[in-house]
């Protein structure tokens, strides 16, 4: 037997979602999933600090042979407190496995379910990452508060409390760039169903640009050739800053004032387009995807 | 023995075989792991823009720095290439009950799981580390001695063979807790101490964790000695870290098998 789906008119009958209550039973479902390797799922999470202790290493080293107390505006604490707040900057940002399973389901056929059940595989796969992402604070909460507190004496005085508000709102809105980010990057595979390599490229670029490697302010004074203009002015013209890189910056005091509104703006304006294209993308991909048999 | 090694080789072919079916999927694997490698060596020459060497008096400058890495490149790529791909196998096989077919061949189970696929984009990396090794080597100010190069290959050998019993190891702890998603992270993260020199772990917690990952999980000793034999010379202390390399691969193979055997033997099938 086969079976072409036209998605679009079941989806329409059922509307976008199936109800808060459908999306309560997805949450549910992700969180029994995520807890039934709990063990594997702490290791992982522990596992996440061992790069930062080589990053406070290597700083150091960096600055007790160079001399200098400054580097782009960084002492060496800044430099570790801004690695540290990355880390919690990614905890929100990144979506391991959200592209590669996204591709999957669109190579392997299951993605076909979901066009034909009254649920809405966008908002399934958000109320799964929600999920994801709960339990990872669970378990990750004792360490990251451990280290964070291990390591205090790198971070400057806490900002005031409008700087801290700007800071939450830019994680939350890191989150779900993020998300449509990946999500669209995963939906490529209606076009190209084999799309791993263009997802580890896509990472590669993610940690470069992201400042998750180092912190964008270090390339302030590498010309791109355009006068005036130097890398770290065409990185932030990308949306990668805003998932590791801004909300440190925020945090650190090195963007402030009319600056991180702006900055603020700017990342909302990135979200909007972001959930726009990935819902294009999947509206696109699913008009020309075609499932057989199953 | 031979029958292994034509049951590897037949692994091997079919493996080049499958990547040459997919060549653009293929190139692309080896632009991106080029690209990996490439923004690792743009970010160490920032580093070199802010300070001449990396530790103070280390003696890791630009060139010797760079050599370092290049031996980095060429042992993980050997490791990436013959097996990891196999390795990051063994987590599904395990949650899947897929590792039962394997138990039951008439193979070892442990060359099986660990040599049966390979990933020749990987090798991409080594052939960069090679040129790399070259041109920093040619900028030494004192060209390496005849025993330096000797031992290099050999001391290449051992961290792959350090680095094969960590693999084993891991992957005895996926048997054991029935699914390890962290197996592949966990290797990146512990491997990661390995990527820079020794000397940067220094003062009250950084002695420690050096003694640490010198002698009992022995991830310093895979490139810093290599690399070091050839960047430095060869003084009474270095000849000592030759011969503790030596020991550690060959306590690393061993030990990894004993503690892999006994996983397999806790292991209760997932099948039906």
């Amino acid at each position: 037997m086969s079976t072409t789906v036209n998605s679009e008119s079941l989806r329409t009958s059922y509307g976008w979602f199936s109800g808060l209550r459908s999306w309560w039973r997805m949450l549910v479902i992700c969180l029994e999933e995520r807890l039934a390797y709990r063990s594997d799922f702490a290791l992982g999470t522990v596992m996440r600090f061992l790069p930062i202790v080589t990053q406070v290493f290597l700083w150091t080293a960096v600055f007790a042979a160079s001399s200098r107390t400054d580097i782009a505006g960084y002492s060496r604490d800044n430099i570790v407190a801004y690695y540290l707040l990355t880390m919690v900057t990614r905890a929100f940002s990144s979506m391991p496995s959200l592209a590669g399973g996204i591709s999957r389901s669109i190579r392997d056929g299951s993605v076909k379910k979901y066009l034909i059940q009254p649920i809405d595989y966008i908002g399934f796969l958000l109320a799964s990452r929600i999920a994801h992402k709960l339990v990872y604070y669970i378990v990750a909460i004792l360490p990251f508060a451990a280290v964070l507190f291990f390591c205090r004496g790198y971070f400057p005085p806490a900002p005031d409390g409008l700087t801290i508000a700007a800071y939450i709102l830019s994680l939350l809105l890191s989150f779900l760039l993020g998300f449509f980010l990946e999500a669209t990057l995963g939906m490529i595979a209606f076009w190209f169903l084999e799309v791993s390599s263009i997802i580890f490229a896509y990472m590669l670029f993610q940690y470069l640009l992201s400042g998750h490697m180092f912190p964008i302010d270090m390339l302030a004074d590498i010309p791109t050739g355009i006068t005036g203009v130097s890398l770290a002015d065409v990185v932030r013209l990308l949306p990668f800053e805003y998932t590791a890189y801004f909300p440190a910056a925020v945090w650190l005091g090195k963007i402030t004032g009319w600056e991180l509104v702006r900055g603020l703006l700017i990342e909302i304006t990135w979200l909007v387009i972001m959930i726009g294209v990935c819902r294009f993308v999947w509206w696109r991909g699913t008009k020309r995807y075609s499932g057989f048999g199953g | 023995m031979r029958r292994y090694i034509k049951i590897f080789s037949t692994f091997a072919r079919a493996c080049l075989v499958r990547d040459m079916t997919f060549r653009v999927n293929f190139l692309l694997e080896c632009l991106t792991s080029l690209g990996w490698m490439s923004m690792n060596l743009a970010f160490y020459l920032l580093i070199f823009s802010f300070t001449p060497e990396i530790g103070r008096g280390s003696g890791w400058s630009r060139e010797p720095f760079f050599a370092f890495v290049a031996t980095g490149l060429i042992i993980n790529s050997i490791v990436q290439t013959l097996f990891m791909p196999s390795a990051s196998e063994l987590t599904e096989m395990v949650r899947t009950g897929g590792l039962d077919s394997v138990l039951v061949r008439p193979l070892d189970a442990q060359f099986l799981l660990s040599m049966h696929r390979f990933d020749f984009s990987s090798m991409a990396n080594g052939l960069v580390g090679l040129g790399l090794l070259s041109w920093a080597v040619l900028r030494f100010p004192v060209t390496p001695p005849l025993i330096a190069w000797l031992l290099y290959p050999l001391l290449i050998v051992c961290g792959v063979a350090i680095l094969y019993g960590l693999i084993i190891m891991l992957a005895a702890a996926t048997i054991l807790m029935g699914r390890n998603q962290s197996l592949y992270d966990f290797w990146f993260y512990i491997t990661n101490f390995s990527r820079y020199p020794a000397e940067i772990y220094a003062g009250p917690w950084g002695d420690p964790l050096r003694s640490f990952c010198t002698f009992v999980i022995p991830i310093l000793l895979v490139v810093n000695v290599p690399a070091g034999t050839l960047a430095r010379p060869l003084s009474g202390e270095s000849w000592g870290m030759v011969v503790l390399t030596f020991a550690a691969a060959g306590i690393s193979v061993g030990l990894s098998r004993v503690v892999f055997q006994a996983a397999l033997a806790r292991y209760r099938s997932a099948s039906s």
